[in-house]
């Protein structure tokens, strides 16, 4: 057997095929998972094996995808290995047979005893003493649930705190994110409840849907037909790869203009042009100057955190110009003169204000916002992804934003829309979250309260604002249950409920479970972990950007007794039930009921098939009114293409969906009429103010085409842990030369928040006193310098802290073994 | 999807090579079967230079282990992973790119591989390590075997699959 990953087995022609919608980014690309005998190969001849490809000799570029990560070796439950291949589906509309570099390794991250995922828990654990065990479901239920009952009966839903996910794809999807929300709203009825990547239970498109515009609002088809793509805080090749490759590129190589003269008869059609918005040059910015030539490149690199301010003046000029849409506006919007007499900025001043001269914004107004001629609107499409929802402030960059794609009608028409890029896919199914108000969860774990912390399919420790105080006091406040727990030897898992309740109740303690893939950063705090299971693993519908419903099917076991978090999820309230029932408390045990599920697709026909249904109860589900049209059985008939949500019918044997939304002018509040929203510009918050007067540099952070968030996988796959062993941050090679340092040093970051450490990587291209930094990551985290300022809705505005920077010293490893090599394709 | 390149300008990347390749017989210079206990694929090794002729930093082609699998031999001038000759600074890689066999150009000034269809960037000078892109493998490194008798360069493996092949060897 070859030592060197130069030969890989091929699927025989009577492999197993299944559909599988990768689980990571928003894009949500279709692969196929071949699975069959690993003492059997297919042949080489095309006829030999199931991708129908000749490999007696060298396949042509562009033939197909198939590398070494596309494959593994897996064990079942019966004992018996099986090789998988997970290759992208040419038929899927999404990616068109493209793969990025985090789907192209999805079946190198499934779980072996001795790949990626050897580190995942197969079994629940407990700590005690000073170390973890694995231990049964049921010990590890009878803790788990045996605190939260004795918390839920003494002090009430509140002294429950969750940090859960509310998406799709891998630690998400429709089941999951109902069976957690059903837990949570309807059972235990706890308000104390935050969001995988923020603070709240908050969205992060507030002003958007207030303006009755939801976020994801078109197609992929419709960046093909745009005139104008405006992309604004967002990096799509590193992030959206596939929508970016196989969407937006051709468009801005002319090869849609066929298609727009098709779609748009008699219009002016030509080759896309795009326009940035982002302070930074990114590698997208590299690519789209590649491929669209520098003239139809417009790059905007505004100062951080004036957005607001650019919009307002794009907003202001469209008027002047008498570029906006008065029919439309007169038609289907309201309070148009209070945006009017709100967001009122000159080109001058928004210039001085961004930092972007008056000539460059005139510039893009005109290529965004004149009429093409005289009843010829400009079909332009507004993207916008972290720059903009972590940005300063989300609530009104957004109202700017949208007051301007308002003026110009660039919403409800095809070619246009005014959508956000996305990070995770979406998968939301839940009971309307039973609070009133938003509640800033970190503050209220610092400030001392809540008493039981459960950390799904999330980890605030990488991936919070005020990070390092935030970590701080958890650690300190689980380490007194541990102690505690330390302490009571021998003790009935009763015994210890009242122990770890004592320490929480009166010490000041936290008791904290960890229900995740991997232990993870909480691991440090926990006191109980629960494996989940993610796609492939277990059945899971999600929607990707475009709004597309698929079926990801499930191919094999999760490892050791993980199960589904909806699954987990009935075990905890099952349990709940039990305990409740035996204490002769029926009212109590009926909160519990309603979680007879044996499978997923249970969870999926409770949740995401009983939404506006007669009779049920109010679910707020993606799937809208319609979702119980939508069976496992005609999903899967569906296959990779899925269906646009919302629903429209199921006819002929085919799901038809909704390719872009508010075509009919009817926008998504009471009266149906879309509404413009005040924007003025407020300047910097003054606690980040305070922070850019006393530190020099600005710690601009942002997610990096290699890793996918927190790097939960990759933290154990060597391809991507040598390319980064170490979070990054992009210096300015003058700066880097002040400090002192080279690419390759470990330097760090302090303000008046926190500190953390990070590979220094020297970047031409970036400016004076900036720096970008890796978000997330698990050696590294940009988050201990951010500050917990929030807008008003408590959304954090994690691109905008400002740090200082020393040479910590040299790590000769990184030296030897990493590239620093420029990343902007030239 | 295949309209990221143009054909005019994807035939200047393969200059013809893909071409010329695809009209070879299959197993053009493939070796017997390996022995018992071989612990890599029976390559067959291939001289492909001299190293006192290479010039610093000027990419040389080759192909290898057969003529429809283009190499690029190159001299770096100091030390690098996995360099042999005299300065421990001659390396070679395949030019396909891994992703999707589109075929890399040598980017002298940054000493970089570079893929024209999905901008995928590879290190010539860390092991082919990917910069950025959508690759999940590096530049596949030829391994090289330097003889000071002669000061030949010879081919002798392939660590990393050869894009658009089962098995490096056809």
């Amino acid at each position: 057997m070859s030592t060197n990953q130069d030969r890989v087995a091929l699927p025989p022609v009577n492999a197993q095929r299944t559909n599988l919608t990768c689980h990571f980014c928003i894009v949500g690309c279709g692969y196929h998972v071949y699975k069959w005998d690993a003492d059997v190969e297919g042949g080489r001849a095309p006829h030999q094996n199931a991708l129908g490809l000749d490999f007696r000799k060298q396949l042509p570029p562009l033939a197909a995808i198939m590398t070494p990560a596309m494959t593994n070796v897996i064990k079942d439950k019966d004992g018996r290995r099986y090789n998988i291949m997970i290759v992208p589906d040419k038929g899927c509309s999404v990616n068109q047979g493209l793969s990025s570099t985090r789907g192209g390794q999805l079946a190198k991250v499934m779980y072996t005893d001795d790949g990626v995922g050897k580190e995942r828990l197969r079994n629940p654990r407990v700590y005690v003493g000073d170390t973890w065990f694995d231990t049964s479901w049921d010990d590890a239920l009878a803790l788990y649930c045996g605190v939260t009952k004795k918390i839920l009966d003494s002090d009430g839903p509140s002294g429950l705190v969750f940090d859960c996910f509310d998406h799709g794809g891998a630690g998400g999807g429709f089941e999951n994110t109902w069976g957690t929300g059903k837990l949570m709203f309807t059972a235990l009825k706890t308000p104390m409840v935050r969001i995988h990547n923020r603070p709240a239970y908050n969205s992060e498109c507030h002003a958007t849907r207030e303006m009755g515009i939801g976020e994801l609002n078109n197609s992929y088809e419709d960046a093909e037909l745009a005139d104008v793509i405006m992309a604004i805080g967002c990096n799509s090749y590193e992030t959206q790869t596939n929508y970016f490759l196989a969407h937006w590129i051709p468009n801005l190589q002319g090869g849609t203009v066929a298609k727009k003269q098709k779609w748009f008869a008699g219009e002016a059609a030509a080759k896309g042009r795009i326009i940035f918005v982002d302070p930074r040059r990114t590698p997208t910015i590299a690519v789209a100057e590649q491929v669209a030539g520098k003239d139809n490149v417009l790059h905007l690199d505004i100062e951080p955190g004036t957005d607001i301010a650019l919009f307002n003046a794009f907003f202001t000029y469209v008027l002047e110009q008498g570029w906006q849409d008065k029919d439309f506006i007169a038609q289907y919007t309201r309070d148009f003169d209070v945006a009017t007499n709100a967001n009122k900025l000159s080109l001058d001043e928004a210039s001085r204000i961004t930092g972007v001269p008056v000539a460059k914004l005139r510039q893009a107004a005109e290529w965004a916002y004149k009429p093409k001629a005289p009843g010829q609107r400009t079909r332009t499409m507004h993207a916008y992804e972290k720059g903009i929802i972590w940005g300063n402030d989300n609530y009104l960059i957004q109202s700017a934003l949208v007051d301007v794609v308002l003026a110009t009608h660039n919403v409800g028409r095809r070619g246009t829309g005014v959508v956000r890029m996305g990070g995770h896919q979406e998968g939301y199914t839940r009971p309307p979250y039973p609070g009133d108000k938003k509640i800033y969860i970190d503050q209220e774990i610092i400030q001392g309260r809540g008493l039981m912390y459960t950390a799904w399919g999330a980890n605030p420790f990488q991936t919070t604002l005020n990070a390092e105080q935030h970590r701080g006091v958890i650690l300190r406040r689980a380490g007194i249950v541990r102690e505690a727990i330390g302490k009571a030897r021998g003790a009935s898992n009763k015994d210890k409920v009242d122990v770890i309740y004592d320490a929480v109740k009166n010490k000041g303690g936290l008791f904290v479970a960890n229900i995740n893939l991997y232990p993870t950063a909480l691991a440090q705090a926990a006191h109980v972990l629960l494996p989940s299971a993610h796609p492939g693993e277990t059945n899971l519908t999600s929607m990707n950007g475009e709004r597309r419903c698929r079926l990801s099917e499930k191919f094999m076991e999760p490892p050791g007794v993980a199960k589904a978090d909806c699954l987990i999820a009935a075990d905890i309230a099952n349990t709940l039930k039990a305990m409740y029932t035996a204490e002769g408390k029926a009212d109590m045990g009926a909160r519990f009921a309603g979680f007879d599920w044996k499978t997923e697709e249970d969870a999926f026909n409770d949740g995401f098939r009983v939404a506006g249904t007669s009779g049920a109860p109010p679910i707020d589900s993606q799937g809208g009114d319609t979702g119980h049209l939508a069976t496992y059985a005609r999903l899967r008939a569906a296959g990779n293409n899925g269906v646009q949500l919302p629903i429209k019918e199921y006819k002929d044997g085919k799901l038809i969906g909704t390719e872009m939304l508010y075509m009919d002018g009817k926008f998504s509040t009471a009266d149906g009429k879309a509404i413009f929203k005040p924007s003025t510009w407020p300047g910097l918050p003054q606690m980040v103010a305070d922070q850019k007067a006393k530190h020099r540099f600005w710690i601009n952070n942002g997610r990096v085409n290699e890793v996918w968030q927190t790097g939960y996988h990759d933290m154990y796959n060597a391809f991507v842990r040598d390319r980064w062993p170490m979070a990054f941050v992009e210096l300015n090679p003058d700066d880097a030369q002040s400090l002192g340092v080279s690419s390759g040093d470990v330097i760090e970051l302090f303000n008046d928040y926190g500190s953390t450490y990070a590979m220094a990587y020297l970047e031409p291209s970036t400016k004076k006193n900036q720096t970008f930094m890796q978000f997330g990551y698990w050696n590294g985290i940009a988050g201990d310098v951010v500050t917990p300022w929030t807008d008003r809705n408590v959304i954090p505005y994690y691109k905008g802290t400002w740090a200082s920077i020393r040479r910590v010293g040299t790590v000769a490893d990184f030296k030897n073994t990493v590239t620093f090599k420029d990343r902007r394709f030239s | 999807m295949g309209n990221l390149v143009s054909r005019r300008e994807f035939l200047k990347f393969t200059g013809g090579v893909a071409a010329g390749a695809a009209a070879l017989p299959a197993n053009a210079e493939v070796a017997p079967p390996a022995d018992t206990g071989a612990a890599v694929l029976p390559y067959k090794a291939k001289m492909v230079g001299k190293a006192g002729s290479l010039a610093v930093n000027q990419a040389v082609s080759f192909t290898f282990p057969d003529a429809s699998s283009p190499c690029a031999l190159l001299k770096m001038g100091t030390p690098v992973l996995g360099g042999v000759g005299p300065n421990q600074d001659i390396v070679a890689y395949s030019t396909m790119c891994t992703h999707m066999g589109c075929p890399v150009s040598y980017d002298g000034a940054q000493r970089v591989f570079k893929c024209p269809c999905h901008f995928s960037i590879f290190d010539a000078e860390k092991s082919g390590e990917m910069v950025c892109g959508q690759a999940t493998e590096n530049l596949p490194r030829i391994v090289l075997k330097y003889n000071d008798k002669d000061d030949s360069v010879t081919a002798v493996s392939i660590v990393g699959l050869l894009y658009g092949r089962q098995s490096n060897l056809l």
